[in-house]
Formats: structure tokens, C-alpha cells, sequence
């Protein structure tokens, strides 16, 4: 295929940064027909894909853009849904700049194909077809084997669909009042409409998993206990939702918030609705955000949306090395967010009602690379300075959370508190598996669905393998 | 599930409910807590399980009508369902044999929660003392619950309309008096009357148990809106609480933080009755 005269990739259409700095709904827009089509056809369909290995599910990349091309849609979906049962999510959420787009072979000289907004537009259009949807794959004869998994994340969602598929009857435990985990009350509307996260979680009841919401592993029911009562194998797939506090003092002062809290009360319990709804979420003029992930920017422009005035993310490495997303932070920059880089507070000071009044901070710079390959951030000695602001706002990342692994006797765990699991997820007890963030740390959904996906099949074989033993 | 099995005023704004919440009576022990959300458009609260019957797959709560949250709740009657139920949560209260007598001071909504304390004390072999106070006669409840598992019972209204004139404080001075030793206390009320409690109880060297009230959501470690600073350590009382040494705990910024959401419950309340009002614009 000739070179010459390929078109441009493809911008997203989006809303209006000034507008939407005001409104939770969606940013991105999606493409139209045309513009996926004339994405599409950028991609020279290689002999050997390169982007396929960027992809933590392989899913079939030349494939299914070479079906949008041809305007077929629903075999791109059919294709897509092969390796990757939520793709109108991935299309949204994976960080494709280091992933299937970064291998992409246009990506040497230009730009990279779109893979990721094309397969989005494959998702959408999908959803939007009722009649000629692909219907779900037809269940396997039942086996009689009972799995639990527990955690409604990525992981566990993915898990649960799978062990269906092959039959299994499944019941899925999950703490909080809905299913999805950080896709339902960490990642925000404006960027992941909670439709299609819950148009995806109707598709896992038709597939006849039990969804059990409201109970708390490791309080309502014990991992132990499931095994005993009946279930062959169980799943664990809680993610890493404990957050982490920098240790500093003032971090308890009114207004100061973890981004879980902030983000939790906005999304899963729709706080920018209050009072219609009734969970309160309160911002403040000034808002500093300490971290630069993924979290960060989620929170900076949820404070916006709220009415915040100025919203500062303050971070003490250079901008090269904030882990979020390039889009996200493309798009905070758009609507306005501020960065204080090579930054890091040292003190919340309050005033007399406990309430933050300023963040005292000190200026830093690079230095030698540290055991991660990044030059470490080194403090300047002198260097204190104060910013006035009256909302803080910490995102500097999440611990595994110790209320199933406490609770689950024999459960190895490394020194962080992770669990300790193979490839395939089996872990030091038999019959329990575990896999995406509460493995990993936090990662990203595409990983924890790999990890989910994997992890069933090696339930299956577990479940086979133990049978065939006792049947000897 | 979650169905109201039985409703009851105890007091004119605190009402008791019997849940349907077999999974939660199952495993419940003292100290611990559930967190409900009526419905739809309601809020994660977290409530005290005041009691619990493992048998007919109940558990007790008893609640104050507070602001918005709670008055929804209060409004909903026998055979109605609760959207959301989730427990129990939060680490049990930490029962041994003591070799002296123990105390377990309930102040007002706070004479729920002491029962289940009360009754785990006395099946260990101990000797309790339960002190309950209120504002006035209207307001005391479980008078013989309590009785029937504690070896004293002492009853306080600030107004003297029943029991003894006075603050719970002065009993507990009292009784420290009169019994000369006193192994351990657990204080269970608003957060203004377990301060007073463990500043009397410093000087007497008598170990305090408060079991913390601060905000909460998800109840499983996850917001760390429940953060109280104990010693020198930031604790979540949803997962390391809510029990904690009185003694320990900041209980100024405790309060303070209590009100981060002032304005907030405030607009929820006019909310709510607006939308009572009938006025047909919702
Ligand atoms: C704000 C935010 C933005 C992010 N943005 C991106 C992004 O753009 N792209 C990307 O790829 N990744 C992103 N991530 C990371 C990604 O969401 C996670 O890596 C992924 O969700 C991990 O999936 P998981 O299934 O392992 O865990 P989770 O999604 O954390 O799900 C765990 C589930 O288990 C439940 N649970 C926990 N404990 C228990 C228990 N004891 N009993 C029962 N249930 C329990 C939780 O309530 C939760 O529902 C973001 C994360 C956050 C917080
Ligand atoms: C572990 C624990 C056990 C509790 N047990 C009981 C009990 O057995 N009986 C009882 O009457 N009350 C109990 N409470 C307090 C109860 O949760 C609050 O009174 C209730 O949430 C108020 O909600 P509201 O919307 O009606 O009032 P609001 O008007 O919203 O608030 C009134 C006051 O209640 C507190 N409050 C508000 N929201 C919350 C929240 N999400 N979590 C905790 N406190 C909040 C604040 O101090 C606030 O100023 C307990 C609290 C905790 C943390
Ligand atoms: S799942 Fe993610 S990494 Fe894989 S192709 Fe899709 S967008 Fe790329
Ligand atoms: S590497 Fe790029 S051009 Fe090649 S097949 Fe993949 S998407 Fe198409
Ligand atoms: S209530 Fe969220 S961490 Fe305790
Ligand atoms: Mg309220």
C-alpha cells in the first residue's frame, strides 16, 4: 500500500473547553462515520503488527480497522470483542500513547493510526444497534461448578463474564452499592459516561453471573467460608482503593480531601447533583491537587466542574514525568488547570475553625535517576514558599486494601500488600486467585481485565484438574 | 431483604428499627456498625447495630432524627425496604475478664450502642456498671434492657426528671469513689460528652474506650473521610475504629471536622422539606 497521500490522523471532536469546564457531560465526542472511515484507512495493515504487542490483550488491531474501513462495522465489533470484552471503555480509558499507539509503525515518522478512538467509535455504534447487535456468545452447557469473585472492578467483571461463558455458575460479591469499582466512583462522567459502564455490567446478568452487591469481603462473608460452603474456586480482584496521605502535618484539616473521597461522592453518589441527591460535596475557590497521575487530573477538573475558581496540580517532578494520561492532561491544560511542577508542600496550615487556609512549599529540581530510570526530585534548600488556597486535594496514589487479605489465612503477600500471584493468577492458597491492582498495585483497566481473563481460564482448568484427581 | 420488620418511637426524634439483614446479624459482634442508603437518591450512613438476633436474622438500629438522611429514614415504615444495607463494619470492642468492675456510659442516642457492649461484658464474667444520661425523663430508653445485663445501673438527666440530677461525669466520679477501682470504661454519646468523659477519667487513671462518630461513606477504607488523629497517627475509624483510647484522641479536630458539611446539610434539610411542601415544582 502506497505511502503518499495519507490523510491526517483524525482529530476528536470535543466540547468546547470553556464550556465544558461547566458541565460533567461527556468531553470527547466520538467519531462521526466519516471520520472513523478516514482514520481507518491510515493503517497499512502490517504483515507483522507491531501495535498488536502493545496491546495487553492482543486484541486484533489490523482487523478490525481494516472491517471500519470497509464500513462493516459489526464485524469490527465482532473482531474487537474477541480479545476485549469492554471495548467502548478501553476505547476511552487505556493510555494508548504507551500502549498500542506507541508500537503503531506510522507512529516512527508521524502519527499514529487512532487506534484507540476507532475503537471507541466501533463500541459506540455498536451500542447504538440494537437489532443488528451480536448477541452475546452462546453460553457453554452448564458445569455445576460454583466460582465467587470477589471485587466488581475490571478485573472482576472480566473474571466473572469468562467463567460464565465457560459455563460456570457465578456469583459476584462486591462491596460497595453498585458494580464497576473505579470505573463507577473513581474515573468521572465527563470521561466515562456510567451508562456504558452499566450497559456492561446488564450484559454480565444476561450471562447469568449473580451480582451481590453490599457485601464487604473479609466482614459479611470470609474467603475461607466460600470455600467451605461450597464454591471450587474463588476470585479476588478488590483493586487498590486504600488511599495514601503524604504524612505531613495539617493533612486532617477540614478541606482537606483524598481523591477517592472527593471523586466517590461525585461520581458514585452523584454529588453535583446535591441536594436533588443527597450526598454533599464541597469545593473551594482555591484548590491545589498534590500528584500528577491519572487520579490528579480527574480530580483537577472535577473541581472545576464544581465551581472551583483556580485549581493548581502541584507535583515535584517536571511535566515529563506525570504519569496521567497525555489526553487527560492536554485536556486539563485545556480548560484551564494550572501546574505548579517541581513543587511539594510541606505543611497545610488551617485557620482557627480548622479549616485549610494556605499549603507552605518547597521548590525542587532534578537529580541523579532513581531505581524507576526518572531523575529523582531533589528539594531546594531556602526554597519555601506559600500558595493561599482553601481546598487540598491529595491523589498521590492507593494502597491495596488489608480487609480480605487480613481475613484470608496463608495469603502471601509482598511487602507492599500485594497479593502474591502468577501469571495465571493462582496464589498461595489452592483455589484462590487474584489479579489486577490488588496484584498489580494500581495499574490500568486494561491490565486488570487481562489479569481477570487469565485468571478463568486457570479457574476452569483448576476446577477440571481437581476433579479429574478425586475421580481417580 | 433489608425490610422493616418492626418501627418504634422511642423518644420524640429517636426512633428504633428492626432490619430483615441476615448476613449482617450473622456475623455481628459489639462495637460494630452498618451503613444504609434509603434509597435511590439518599446517602451512604453509617449506624450503631444496636442489637442483633442471629436466630430470626435481625438487627436493631436506633437513630436520631438528625437531618435530612436520617428524617427519610424515619419516615419509612414497617414493610417498607431499605435500598442498601451493608455490614457489620468496623473492629469489634475488645471484651475480656476484668479483675475489677467495669463501666459502659451510654449518653443520649449513645445508650444504643452500650447495650450490645454491655451484654458481650457481662456474658465474659464481668461486673458492669452501666450509667446512661439525657437531657430529660422523655429522652432515656432501654431502662430494662440495660438492667437485665449489667449489675448497676445508674440513670442521669440534666434536668433531674428522672434518676439523678447531673452529668454522666459526676456518676462515673461516684462510682470510682465508691468501688475504689474501676478496670476499664467505655464512653459511647456525642463527641462533646466523651471529651468531658475522658477528661475526667484521666486523672483517675481509668482506662477509655470512645467509639468515634466522625463522617463516613463507604465504611471499608476506601474515602478516608473518617480520619481521626489518635496519638500521633491518623486512623480510619470505619476500618481501625470505631473504637478507639479516648485518651488518644484529638477530639477538637474530631469535632471540627464533624461540621465540613455544615452548609451542605443545612441546604438538604430546606431541600427536603420544600419538596414536602407540595409545591409542585419538583
Ligand atoms: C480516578 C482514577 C482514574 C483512573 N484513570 C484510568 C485511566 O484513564 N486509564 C486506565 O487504564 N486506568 C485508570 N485508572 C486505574 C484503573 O481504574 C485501575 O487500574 C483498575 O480499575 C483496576 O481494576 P481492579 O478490577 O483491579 O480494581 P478496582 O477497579 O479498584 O475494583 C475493585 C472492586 O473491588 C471492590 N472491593 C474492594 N474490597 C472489597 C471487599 N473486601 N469485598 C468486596 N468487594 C471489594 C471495590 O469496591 C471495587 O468495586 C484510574 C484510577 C482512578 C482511581
Ligand atoms: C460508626 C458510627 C455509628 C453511628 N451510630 C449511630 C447510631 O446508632 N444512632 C444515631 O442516631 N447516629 C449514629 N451515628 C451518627 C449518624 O451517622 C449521623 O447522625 C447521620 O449520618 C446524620 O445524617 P443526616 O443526613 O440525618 O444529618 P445531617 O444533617 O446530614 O448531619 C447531622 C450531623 O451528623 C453528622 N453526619 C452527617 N453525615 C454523616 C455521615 N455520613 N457519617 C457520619 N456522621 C454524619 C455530622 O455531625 C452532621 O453535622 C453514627 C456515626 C458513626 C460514624
Ligand atoms: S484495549 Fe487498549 S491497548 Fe488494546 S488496542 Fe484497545 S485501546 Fe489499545
Ligand atoms: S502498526 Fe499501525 S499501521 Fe501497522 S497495523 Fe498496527 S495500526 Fe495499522
Ligand atoms: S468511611 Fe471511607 S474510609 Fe472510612
Ligand atoms: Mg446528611
Amino acid at each position: 500500500m502506497s505511502l503518499k497521500q495519507r490523510a491526517d490522523r483524525q482529530a476528536m471532536p470535543c466540547q468546547d473547553a470553556q464550556v465544558r469546564r461547566h458541565n460533567f457531560d461527556e468531553v470527547a465526542l466520538g467519531y462521526t462515520e466519516e471520520q472513523a472511515v478516514t482514520e481507518a484507512t491510515r493503517c497499512i495493515q502490517c504483515k507483522n503488527p507491531r501495535c498488536k504487542a502493545g496491546c495487553p490483550v492482543e486484541v486484533l488491531i489490523p482487523e478490525f480497522i481494516q472491517a471500519v474501513a470497509e464500513r462493516n462495522f459489526a464485524e469490527a465489533a465482532r473482531l474487537l470483542k474477541e480479545r476485549n470484552a469492554l471495548p467502548a471503555i478501553c476505547g476511552r480509558v487505556c493510555p494508548q500513547e504507551t500502549q498500542c499507539e506507541e508500537k503503531c509503525i506510522l507512529g516512527i515518522k508521524g502519527e499514529p493510526v487512532a487506534i484507540g478512538r476507532l475503537e471507541r467509535f466501533v463500541a459506540d455504534w455498536e451500542m447504538a444497534q440494537p437489532e443488528v447487535k451480536s448477541e452475546a456468545p452462546a453460553a457453554a452447557p452448564k458445569t455445576g461448578y460454583k466460582m465467587a469473585v470477589i471485587g466488581a472492578g475490571p478485573a472482576g467483571l472480566t473474571c466473572a463474564a469468562d467463567l460464565a461463558k465457560l459455563g460456570h455458575d457465578v456469583t459476584l460479591f462486591e462491596a460497595l452499592h453498585v458494580a464497576g469499582g473505579v470505573l463507577m466512583y473513581g474515573i468521572p462522567e465527563f470521561r466515562l459516561p456510567k451508562a456504558i459502564v452499566a450497559k456492561e455490567i446488564g450484559l454480565l446478568q444476561e450471562l447469568g453471573v449473580d451480582i451481590q452487591v453490599n457485601m464487604v469481603a473479609g466482614k459479611t462473608i470470609l474467603v475461607r467460608e466460600l470455600l467451605q460452603k461450597g464454591y471450587d474456586a474463588v476470585f479476588l480482584g478488590t483493586g487498590a482503593g486504600l488511599p495514601r496521605f503524604m504524612g505531613i502535618p495539617g493533612e486532617n484539616l477540614c478541606g482537606v480531601f483524598s481523591a477517592n473521597e472527593f471523586l466517590t461522592r461525585t461520581n458514585l453518589m452523584c454529588g453535583y447533583q446535591f441536594p436533588r441527591l443527597n450526598t454533599p460535596v464541597s469545593v473551594g475557590r482555591r484548590v491545589a491537587i498534590l500528584g500528577a497521575g491519572n487520579v490528579a487530573m480527574d480530580a483537577a477538573r472535577t473541581a472545576l466542574r464544581l465551581g472551583a475558581e483556580e485549581v493548581t496540580i502541584v507535583y515535584r517532578r517536571s511535566a515529563k514525568e506525570m504519569p496521567a494520561r497525555a489526553e487527560e492532561i492536554e485536556h486539563a491544560h485545556e480548560e484551564g488547570v494550572k501546574f505548579q511542577l517541581l513543587t511539594n508542600p510541606v505543611e497545610i496550615v488551617g485557620d482557627e475553625n480548622g479549616w485549610v487556609q494556605s499549603m507552605t512549599c518547597l521548590r525542587y529540581e532534578l537529580g541523579e535517576p532513581d531505581a524507576s530510570g526518572r531523575r529523582s526530585p531533589v528539594p531546594i534548600p531556602g526554597s519555601e514558599f506559600t500558595i493561599d488556597v482553601d481546598t487540598v486535594i491529595v491523589a498521590i496514589g492507593t494502597d491495596p486494601n488489608p480487609l480480605v487479605t487480613k481475613t484470608t489465612p496463608g495469603l502471601d503477600l509482598n511487602r507492599r500488600g500485594n497479593i502474591v500471584a502468577d501469571d495465571d493468577g493462582c496464589t498461595s492458597v489452592p483455589g484462590v486467585f487474584a489479579g489486577g491492582d490488588i496484584v498489580t498495585g494500581a495499574a490500568t483497566v486494561i491490565l486488570a481485565m487481562g489479569a481477570g481473563k487469565k485468571a478463568a481460564q486457570a479457574m476452569d482448568a483448576y476446577v477440571r484438574n481437581k476433579a479429574a484427581a478425586t475421580a481417580q | 431483604m433489608n425490610e422493616i420488620l418492626k418501627k418504634e418511637s422511642l423518644s420524640p426524634a429517636v426512633k428504633l428499627m428492626v432490619l430483615n439483614c441476615p448476613f449482617i446479624a450473622e456475623k455481628a459482634q459489639a462495637g460494630q456498625f452498618f451503613i444504609l442508603r434509603a434509597n435511590e437518591l439518599a446517602e451512604r450512613i453509617p449506624l450503631t447495630i444496636a442489637d442483633y438476633d442471629r436466630e430470626q436474622g435481625t438487627i436493631t438500629a436506633i437513630f436520631q432524627e438528625m437531618g435530612a438522611s436520617t428524617k427519610i429514614l424515619g419516615q419509612m415504615e414497617v414493610g417498607d425496604s431499605i435500598l442498601d444495607v451493608v455490614g457489620p463494619l468496623g473492629v469489634p470492642s475488645e471484651i475480656e475478664k476484668f479483675d475489677a468492675p467495669v463501666i459502659v456510659v451510654g449518653g443520649g442516642v449513645g445508650i444504643a450502642p452500650i447495650y450490645p457492649v454491655a451484654r458481650a461484658l457481662k456474658e465474659a464474667g464481668n461486673e458492669v456498671i452501666a450509667v446512661i444520661g439525657a437531657r430529660n425523663r422523655e429522652l432515656i430508653f432501654w431502662e430494662d434492657k440495660l438492667r437485665a445485663v449489667t449489675d448497676e445501673l445508674v440513670i442521669c438527666t440534666d434536668d433531674g426528671s428522672y434518676g439523678q440530677k447531673g452529668f454522666v461525669t459526676n456518676a462515673v466520679v461516684d462510682l470510682h469513689t465508691k468501688h475504689g477501682k474501676i478496670a476499664c470504661l467505655w464512653a459511647i454519646g456525642p463527641m462533646p460528652m466523651m471529651r468531658a468523659m475522658t477528661n475526667v477519667t484521666r486523672p483517675l487513671g481509668i482506662k477509655t474506650i470512645v467509639s468515634m462518630n466522625p463522617l463516613m461513606m463507604d465504611g471499608t477504607g476506601m474515602c478516608g473521610a473518617c480520619r481521626v488523629q489518635v496519638g500521633n497517627e491518623t486512623k480510619f475509624a470505619c476500618v481501625d475504629g470505631p473504637e478507639f483510647d479516648g485518651h488518644l484522641v484529638d477530639f477538637d479536630l474530631a469535632l471540627k471536622r464533624l461540621s465540613i458539611y455544615k452548609n451542605e446539610e443545612k441546604r438538604a434539610i430546606a431541600h427536603m422539606e420544600h419538596q414536602g411542601g407540595g409545591c409542585g415544582c419538583h
